[in-house]
């Protein structure tokens, strides 16, 4: 953390150091403070699994963990991830924590040109966890801030729903937190 | 797009926020949560030369109970209000509202701090600190002072707030038996700017509604409140009767605008069908926690 206190007459526009664990792993990075964290990410470090649409935060394409919660990459300064965490889908993917939705996604063909499915896969990640008892009616609403411009809706909210039961059935639910974790 | 350059400063206190504010003045600008202020720096609809982030001033963070009132610090975000139980206990508008503010990416990072600076009319929580009465607590490097909602919205977008303060916490009286509250509103589909939407709060005395506040949300150039209705409705119970009263005072009172999707009249037409489901949870005996409303 180099910019805590500003020397005061500094309005340098520049890049700075920042210090971001990104999928698990800490380390320093130079960044410019107009740069988004979805730029960052997908110019700086090549990890790419993030898309950028609107770039407004309107579409949900870029969304992606920090500290653990889903964000509008492109409504996150990556000067603002100083000193946190940063989850990707390269990261989710790796470690295994979407693996069922993964599944559910090829298994009800939702995903047809894929430029919305690692937001949605981000989001869905997220409800599983905080709502694991969530009905058709409350997984379209979660889901209302991602856009997939393919209009294939109906299989993205069937996947989720197939997980939620899943999980439902297996006796998860209750302990979703834990599981996903 | 993308945003302009511009420096970027994280102090740890607020008076570093506040003598950096001082210092730059209108080259400088406040990042609470960002989801308003990115996207228009992406759009360069603002070019600042310096973002002052508030995200590791500890002062700003935080609900707590302070004498009859909830303090909800500025950089309290929507997620943590929708989730937090001493806003259902003590606050429960504000659980009623929260699902309906955006998604949950940026429920995630919004703050209501931020939202209440930023004065849309378009936006739940200015309607909501309308319709309790709460207060906006201001700090520059003199010190402090407390304006009443009422007072601080002052048209589109502007607000009492001076250009070297910042909010640094809201307050909202604590919630009694007798209180009711109800929220409505409408949208295209979820998380979308409301086209019209009702923050309500009433005393309920043995059948009488007393101290009705009716904040509007997406019908003017900024967050109001239907006084004249409210006056109508004052000491009465419900009925069809009163309920045609309170539909005609809205109706001369209420200068609804037209938005890009909606006519004037559309939204005028529809703000009766909200006054009207409003009056109906206030006025029901158990206390309102619509259900419709959560997520």
């Amino acid at each position: 953390m180099t910019h805590q206190e500003p020397s005061p007459d500094d309005l340098a526009t520049d890049a700075r150091a920042v210090s971001i664990t990104i999928n698990g792993t800490c380390s320093q990075h130079h960044v410019q403070p107009r740069t988004h964290l979805v730029d960052f990410l997908r110019e700086g470090l090549g990890l790419k699994g993030s898309h950028l649409g609107c770039e407004h935060g309107v579409c949900g394409a870029c969304t992606v963990q920090l500290d653990g919660q889903v964000v509008r990459g492109c409504l996150v300064l990556a000067v603002q991830a100083d000193g946190r965490v940063v989850n990707t889908i390269e990261g989710l993917s790796d470690s295994g924590a979407i693996r069922e939705l993964q599944q559910a996604f090829v298994r009800h063909n939702a995903l047809q040109c894929g430029f919305c499915t690692s937001g949605m896969l981000m989001a869905a990640h997220e409800l599983l966890e905080k709502k694991p008892d969530a009905n058709r009616e409350q997984v379209r609403e979660w889901i209302s801030g991602n856009y997939c411009r393919c209009t294939g809706y109906q299989a993205i909210v069937d996947a989720i729903c197939d997980v939620l039961a899943q999980r439902s059935k297996a006796g998860h639910a209750a302990h979703a937190e834990g599981a996903v974790a | 797009m993308k945003a302009p350059a511009f420096s970027y400063a994280r102090p740890k206190h607020l008076t570093d926020v506040l003598a950096l504010l001082e210092k730059h003045g209108d080259e400088a600008r406040l990042l609470a949560g960002g989801q308003t202020l990115l996207a228009t720096l992406n759009m360069r609809l603002s070019e600042p030369a310096l973002l002052i982030d508030m995200q590791s001033v500890q002062e700003l963070k935080g609900l707590s109970l302070a004498g009859n009132s909830l303090r909800i610090g500025a950089m309290v975000t929507h997620s943590e209000i929708e989730a937090s139980e001493l806003v259902a206990q003590h606050a429960p508008l504000l659980r009623m509202a929260a699902p309906h503010i955006a998604h949950r990416a940026i429920r995630n990072l919004g703050t209501f701090g931020g939202s209440i600076a930023y004065g849309d009319p378009a936006a739940e929580w200015p309607a909501c600190l309308l319709a309790l009465d709460g207060i906006v607590v201001a700090r520059n490097l003199q010190g402090e002072r407390r304006i009443a909602a009422r007072d601080f919205f002052t048209g589109l977008y502007t607000t009492e707030l001076a250009a070297n303060e910042v909010i640094s916490a809201c307050e909202v009286p604590l919630a009694t038996p007798t209180h009711r509250f109800a929220f409505e509103e409408l949208a295209r589909r979820h998380g979308d700017y409301a086209v019209v939407g009702l923050a309500a709060s009433a005393q309920m005395n043995e059948g009488e509604l007393d101290q009705v506040r009716l904040a509007w949300i997406g019908v003017g150039n900024m967050p109001l409140r239907s006084t004249a209705t409210e006056q109508v409705l004052q000491g009465q119970q419900l009925s069809d009767a009163l309920l045609a009263r309170a539909l005609e005072a809205l109706r001369s009172e209420l200068q609804a605008e037209a938005d890009l999707t909606h006519s004037a009249a559309a939204k005028q037409h529809l703000a009766g069908v909200m006054l009207k489901r409003v009056l109906n949870t206030l006025s029901s005996p158990a206390p309102a926690l619509n259900s419709a409303s959560t997520v």
